[in-house]
């Protein structure tokens, strides 16, 4: 495996932790490095880890999982009997991020849910940008994302993502990446949640030291950006979250969610639809739904339309939701938007419903469907990051520096049948913060999920987001499905 | 309040209120084994156990011998029996799970805790010393969702479809329990068995709890018919059919309040409530105590589905 140099958010790098950086590294006060800009915000954070011994350490680390474990906050990863409901690691070591890289990436983050949205009402509708040129037309037409009941549809308020997650990568000090869009149902959020209510209780003294802002208006401004969009004028617009059932991986958030929202957490089978109007099953009849916050994936959602075979949707819904009685949060087809083959002209797509210059860096990716891409992808595969266009949670992906040989010739083998299903990125030095490992603190590499809200109040973003951070030494991939871990993300006042 | 919500609350009430009674019935039961048999230390204790929790049947199909071991395995840990403490709070928590937005936190806590560490166990009971704790857990735990219950939750309907649920499954175990020892249960004035059946009844007793609550309620020597009374039209005791029927009226009524609408279900029970009001233990004697019991199971049980219908379960 290729050892890969980083970016560290705290020391600047990460031969740091080796090296002379500070007494729990090293034992020597005096050879701290001098903090740079970056690393200013992280000093309470390295006196606080300086003066805790490791026996506390691991106590605290006990008491955090003990907490988690007893609030039955767990993920299901699918394959893993073992596994059915299993801890994401939390990491107790919190994610710095100064008040004005903030501030950066909030507006980068506006304007680019800004154009998914415009984007999505543009292909839906009008097709300027395929007209135009800048997209091909055959990339979104013939996007598995793409969804022909929403050709010519217009959701309530012309909102289609109402709830997105931008994944962002860090390199350097000044390096952001998106690494991709999550335009469906970006999941995660909850975990951000209940990080910071762990850490204000394990650790409340590092909250006197440092101006944290807190994200618990979270749950509000989700409400307030979904009864934005009710179909319905005047009274209290009825909102519910559609989960899967608790079957699904991401169960104890829906219902954490819910709770929070204080709104009822059905399944398809406690809603029905008379007369293009969705209601749910109450002890007391049928009561009117107008917003439902969708955790289930468009194929699921109305076996009348979609999968016929699906037991978790519900049957008319579609109709409703064409009849304009209903508003589904995300709406119904914005997967064309958040393909990561799409995701490679989102920098076009920017600059052209916004006329501005993308704030927010692209990693440089190639589309593997255009053969001269191709020839180099294949030509420098050990070097390169492969996904598949519509992958998610990290499944299929190829990461070439720590590939053996037989799975580069395995992915030649697979890129070469179908090219267009691919599209490779360079592989990029995720920056590490410190982390607490059972042989110590130590650099892991981590990335950044912050939720962007829309409504027709406007846009609002929780300062932070999800931290996701790769347990394994060396590792790339933080995704919880493939045993990454998360940290509570702290957006500091300096 | 979604009627998939009120099931799922009520039936965590139920099982919650059956992994208590189990474990309740089996230290009882175990105390009673342990008698020498000059003493009425009978040897079918443990075939009343099974019968008291219905599991007669199914116990006699595994071929295994009625003993304390294999009978207190199969009533606690035996995940292939659906009323086992074990699949109790399986299902209990499983409910609560996807119901979580309806209870608070600490509710929720105290039924994953169990969960988890019931879990930990293996399905084999690990001797006596490990029945004990198990018990013990099991006891804390309900008790623990309970009190929470009461200081936390919301005075909603989600906090009376799960009394609902308690109510009617103690009602029915406490019906059971009676009717497994009808025939040791001999109305007044009847020529009692002597110190032999003294333990018996004195089992009945500790199974609910209501040993001490019987001394204070009738300050008197443990008679049969009183033990009956005790359990069947005492309003003292939480566990007395009858307490159990004010119970299920009361949180009926609070239902119907909220929502304006009476059912079939409120008729049920205030038809139970006042069968067991209008009459005293002599008259349920002379008109066949077993009888009695038979017909409040079925009763009780024609309730629970009216529940059902009633709130669209």
């Amino acid at each position: 495996m290729a050892a890969i140099t980083a970016f560290d958010e705290m020391f600047g790098s990460a031969g740091a932790y080796g090296g002379p950086a500070g007494p729990l590294f090293t034992g020597d006060p005096g050879a701290a490095p001098a903090p740079t800009s970056i690393t200013a915000a992280y000093r309470s954070i390295q006196s606080w880890l300086d003066n805790s011994p490791p026996a506390l350490m691991a106590a605290r680390r006990r008491q955090a999982e003990l907490f988690f474990r007893r609030i039955g906050i767990t993920f299901a990863v699918y394959g893993d009997p073992d596994a059915a409901e299993r801890l994401i690691p939390f990491d107790i070591v919190p994610r710095i991020l100064a008040r004005a890289e903030w501030q950066g990436l909030e507006a980068g983050l506006k304007q680019r849910v800004a154009a998914l949205n415009a984007f999505l009402a543009d292909v839906y509708g009008p097709r300027e940008i395929l007209r135009a040129g800048i997209v091909p037309e055959d990339l979104v037409l013939q996007n598995p994302g793409f969804c022909l009941h929403m050709v010519g549809r217009k959701p309530p308020g012309g909102i289609w993502t109402h709830i997105a997650g931008i994944d962002l990568v860090r390199t350097g000090p000044d390096q952001f990446y998106v690494l991709e869009d999550n335009a469906r149902t970006p999941s995660g959020v909850s975990y951000m949640l209940e990080n910071r209510e762990v850490m204000l209780k394990l650790v409340p003294e590092l909250f006197n030291s440092l101006k944290v802002a807190p994200v618990e208006t979270y749950p509000e401004a989700l409400l307030e950006a979904l009864a934005s969009v009710s179909p319905r004028a005047g009274g209290v617009p009825v909102c519910v979250l559609l989960t899967p059932g608790r079957h699904n991986s991401a169960f104890y958030e829906h219902s954490f969610l819910a709770d929070k929202l204080g709104i009822e957490l059905v399944e398809g089978s406690d809603l029905f639809v008379r007369d293009d109007v969705v209601y749910m099953r109450t002890t007391e009849g049928p009561e009117r739904v107008d917003v439902i916050y969708r955790r289930l994936d468009d194929a699921f959602i109305d076996p009348l339309v979609f999968n016929p075979s699906s037991m978790l949707g519900v049957p008319g819904l579609m109709a409703a939701y064409a009849a304009g009685n209903v508003t589904l949060a995300n709406a119904v087809g914005t997967g064309v938007a958040d393909d990561k083959a799409i995701y490679s002209y989102m920098p076009d797509i920017v600059r052209f419903y916004t006329g501005e210059e993308p704030i927010l860096q692209n990693v440089p990716t190639w589309r593997c469907r255009e053969p001269e891409a191709l020839g180099y992808v294949l030509d420098h595969l050990a070097e390169l990051v492969v996904k598949e266009v519509d992958g998610s949670g990290g499944y299929g992906m190829l990461i070439g520096p720590h590939a053996p040989q037989a799975t580069l010739a395995a992915f030649a083998a697979k890129l070469k049948a179908q090219p267009e299903k691919f599209i490779a990125q360079p592989t990029l030095a995720l920056s590490t913060c410190p982390t607490a490992t059972d042989a110590g603190i130590a650099p892991r590499h981590v990335d950044l999920r912050p939720f962007v809200l829309t409504g027709t109040n406007g846009t609002h973003i929780v300062p932070g987001g999800l931290t996701r951070v790769a347990m394994t030494p060396g590792s790339l991939v933080v995704n919880s499905s493939q045993g990454g871990g998360t940290k509570d993300t702290w957006v500091v006042d300096e | 309040m979604l009627s998939r919500t009120a099931s799922n609350l009520y039936w965590m009430g139920r099982y919650l209120e059956r992994a208590d009674f189990t474990a309740r019935l089996i230290e009882a039961t175990q105390r009673l084994a342990a008698l020498p048999s000059s003493y009425g230390g009978a040897s079918n204790a443990w075939e009343s156990a099974l019968a008291a929790t219905w599991m007669t049947h199914a116990y006699a199909a595994r071929g295994l011998p009625i003993a304390e071991a294999p009978v207190s395995e199969f009533l606690t840990l035996d995940p292939s029996n659906p009323s086992s403490i074990r699949c109790c709070l399986d299902t209990a928590r499983a409910n609560a799970r996807s119901v979580r937005t309806a209870l608070t936190e600490e509710g929720w806590e105290a039924i994953n805790s169990a969960w988890i560490e019931i879990s930990r166990l293996g399905v084999h009971l690990d001797g006596r010393e490990a029945l004990a704790p198990l018990l013990d857990l099991v006891k804390h735990a309900v008790s623990a969702f309970e009190g929470a219950a009461q200081r936390t939750m919301l005075r909603g309907d989600a906090f009376w479809f799960i009394n609902l649920g308690s109510a009617i499954e103690r009602a029915d175990n406490s019906a059971r329990l009676l009717d497994v020892k009808y025939h040791l249960l001999l109305p007044r004035g009847e020529a009692v068995g002597g110190s032999l059946d003294y333990f018996q009844w004195t089992t009945i007793l500790r199974t609910v709890s209501a040993m001490t609550a019987y001394r204070w309620v009738y300050r008197d020597s443990v008679k049969p018919w009183l033990v009956a009374d005790l359990l069947i039209l005492n309003r003292q005791i939480p566990r007395s059919l009858a307490s159990c029927y004010d119970e299920i009226r009361r949180h009926l009524d609070l239902l119907a309040s909220n929502s304006g609408k009476r059912g079939p279900a409120h008729r049920l029970a205030s038809a139970g409530h006042a069968r067991l009001g209008n009459t005293d233990i002599d008259a349920i004697f002379a008109s066949g105590l077993h009888e009695f019991l038979t017909k409040f199971i079925v009763d009780n049980n024609k309730l629970g589905e009216a529940i059902a219908e009633q709130y669209l379960f």
